[in-house]
């Protein structure tokens, strides 16, 4: 996953979530700019790396997905989460949410939507559309303190996921013949590092097989 | 903050103030810069869209929408409370609601901003006197 190339966190086997990782980078898209100040220092005070831009094209054109540039765009470092706001003249908080989301390159990348407004229709939606959470305007240190440490958990869930299917894989290998053939193809999609949903139901089809 | 300021800004001013520290001493200063800078581009707009008659209800609530978005971040409250009582009238069509309670914004704003200026600069004088001080007793 695009995700895991920053990230690389080193999972002890206890499971411990205290190691040092690396900084989030994350991409905050607002066309106010009060609240992209007032973002991006929540951010950093999170100790986050922090890229602001004023609006759903820009954060497409941050990404490289705008179709100009191909997959190169103009960022040279990883984005981790990306923090939008719902209401934008132009692209829609939703709007980049859906083209986020409908990119194989980016739809790993976790999409926390932020609104004055609090409409449950409009919630809803976003969830759906895969958002990962929904911040009620204006945001708190607590709110985005909670977003950080729910990315930080799954990502060391998808790094433990990923180690402890990867030694059932070759326990398997070692003590059984491979039961059909979709373990080996399984064993390569891991190496693929899918989504942590992809990842969760991959290892309830290893416990099936055992 | 007490009571100079009691009433024009709720506790969304005083949460930016907790965001500061010795790295970033001036953040608040600089939000409230940044306000003042984008509020006046607002006024204007909806001033300049408030003379062409008949009234663009749509526009002027998108501008309210902004206005009332960043008056909030900043904790702007008597502010806040025009921008949503413009909005009603934009809902409700009613074009001398809203030039009324425009003329209210605009003096809540001049208000809010003398009083900020005069906040920072007490702030910062209080620095220099607490500087001060120190110097002289070395």
């Amino acid at each position: 996953m695009a995700v895991g190339e920053v990230m690389r966190m080193e999972i002890p086997a206890s499971g411990d979530l205290s190691v040092t990782s690396p900084e989030l980078h994350v991409l905050a898209v607002d066309d106010s700019i009060v609240d992209r100040k007032v973002i991006e220092r929540l951010l950093r005070i999170s100790a986050c790396k922090v890229t602001t831009v004023e609006s759903g094209t820009r954060a497409l054109q941050y990404l490289g997905l705008d179709g100009d540039k191909g997959a190169s765009g103009l960022n040279d470092l990883k984005v981790n989460l990306i923090v939008t706001d719902y209401s934008m003249p132009g692209l829609t908080g939703y709007d980049l949410l859906k083209k986020i989301k409908e990119s194989s390159a980016f739809r790993e990348i976790p999409v926390v939507i932020m609104s004055s407004e609090n409409i449950l229709p409009r919630i809803e939606q976003c969830l759906k559309e895969g958002a990962e959470d929904f911040l009620l305007k204006p945001v708190k240190l607590a709110d985005v303190k909670r977003i950080k440490e729910l990315i930080m958990r799954n990502e060391a869930e998808d790094c433990k996921t990923i180690s402890h299917s990867n030694k059932r894989k070759l326990a398997e290998g070692i003590d059984t013949p491979s039961p059909s053939s979709s373990s080996s193809h399984d064993y390569s999609s891991v190496k693929d590092f899918p989504s942590s949903k992809r990842m969760k139901s991959e290892s309830e089809n290893l416990s099936s097989l055992l | 903050m007490g009571k100079f300021m009691q009433g024009y800004l709720d506790e969304q001013f005083m949460e930016l103030e907790e965001l500061q520290d010795d790295a970033n001493p001036n953040f608040v200063e600089e939000v409230a810069a940044s306000y003042f800078k984008d509020s006046a581009r607002l006024i204007n707009n909806i001033d300049q869209a408030l003379r062409r008659g008949p009234l663009d209800f749509n526009r002027l609530d998108s501008y309210m929408h902004q206005f009332k978005g960043s008056s909030t971040s900043i904790g702007a409250s008597k502010v806040k409370t025009e921008c949503t009582m413009f909005r009603e009238y934009c809902r409700a069509g009613n074009a001398e609601g809203c030039l009324r309670t425009f003329q209210e914004l605009k003096k809540e704003h001049a208000t809010l901003r003398k009083k900020l200026e005069h906040y920072f600069q007490v702030q910062a004088s209080d620095q220099l006197c607490v500087i001060n001080q120190l110097q002289n007793m070395c």
